[in-house]
């Protein structure tokens, strides 16, 4: 485990790798993306009760997963950051924040969109929405937090703090169908018995799910090259001042 | 196609929805393209000054 992680610490190794997949990820992404999307719009059945709404699920659906999933990746780089110190972890966050937040917002956006024609209401306070909306403000909360410090790490360390104590609201929006009364519906897909859908709409949902995978993970590699771009352009500046500094204070 | 536009009558919702899934992660995309192409431009304009700096 420490060898693994110490072979990824290496930011040169990380540029060099991430440059070979990135476009790769970008082209796939994209391509299921749109085959997902075409598909659910264009050929996925109606809904028997909801009618042509459901097609909204689709872009809801994955973004959800996403903004859920890439909050585990900010939580699991805050512990990386925090514990050993990792270089690109202390980096990561930076990269993922972003990119969860986009997520949160298209799936806040497209639930409410969904909500007005089949709840009657574009918002509800219940379980489920206000723990979505938890969510949005802890990645708005990581990136003003990690921005507040002149010193960067100190910041990456605040907000990697903030980021694992955001951790326990996970399960609540994962379990807030369960616990709580909601209008939401409960989870459909991810049953411990057979999914509770049909083949055809299931099969372009999860092909939309894995276009989004790919372009978020295109969306952080991208975020994160451009991290270590400029904590490289941080550390030259730094170089620059500290020379500038001896050659001022040398004996003339 | 009018048929399709319409989606029973949910259209205006629905293409809604898309619109502002394109724009927000269309838009991300673009600030992160953005965003990188200048941090090259900052690498490669401090190396330069540093060898300059050297020689």
């Amino acid at each position: 485990m420490a060898d693994l992680l110490n072979r990824y610490a290496n930011p040169g190794r990380f540029m060099r790798a991430s440059a070979r997949v990135l476009p790769w990820v970008l082209v796939c992404g994209l391509g299921l993306t749109l085959a997902g999307l075409g598909w659910g719009l264009g050929f996925a059945p109606r809904d028997w009760q909801q009618g042509d709404t459901v097609r909204i699920m689709y872009l809801h659906v994955p973004a959800a997963w996403m903004a859920m999933g890439l909050y585990l990746g900010l939580g699991i780089s805050a512990v990386l950051a925090l514990v050993w110190k990792h270089p690109l972890a202390e980096l990561a966050g930076g990269a993922i924040a972003p990119v969860g937040a986009a997520f949160t917002v298209v799936c806040l956006a497209t639930g409410s969109l969904w909500g007005r024609p089949m709840w009657g209401a574009w918002w509800v306070w219940d379980a489920r929405l206000t723990s979505v909306l938890v969510l949005l403000f802890l990645y708005v909360g990581y990136i003003a937090l990690s921005g507040a410090f002149d010193d960067a790490r100190r910041g990456t360390r605040a907000a990697s703090i903030l980021a694992l104590v955001g951790l326990v609201n996970l399960p609540i929006i994962k379990f807030s169908v369960d616990w709580w009364n909601t209008l939401h519906q409960p989870a459909s897909v991810t049953r411990l018995a057979a999914p509770g859908i049909h083949v055809d709409i299931l099969v372009p949902l999860l092909v939309s799910a894995a276009g989004f995978l790919l372009l978020a993970t295109a969306l952080v590699l991208l975020r994160l090259r451009t991290e270590v771009l400029l904590a490289r352009a941080r550390a030259l500046q730094e170089a620059r001042v500290a020379r500038a500094a001896s050659v001022e204070g040398a004996p003339a | 196609m009018s048929a399709f536009l319409a989606m029973g009558g949910h259209g205006p919702f629905i293409w809604a929805a898309y619109a502002v899934a394109l724009a927000v992660l269309g838009g991300l995309g673009l600030l992160s393209w953005r965003g990188y192409r200048s941090a090259q431009a900052e690498v490669a304009r401090l190396e330069a000054m540093a060898r300059r700096g050297r020689s």
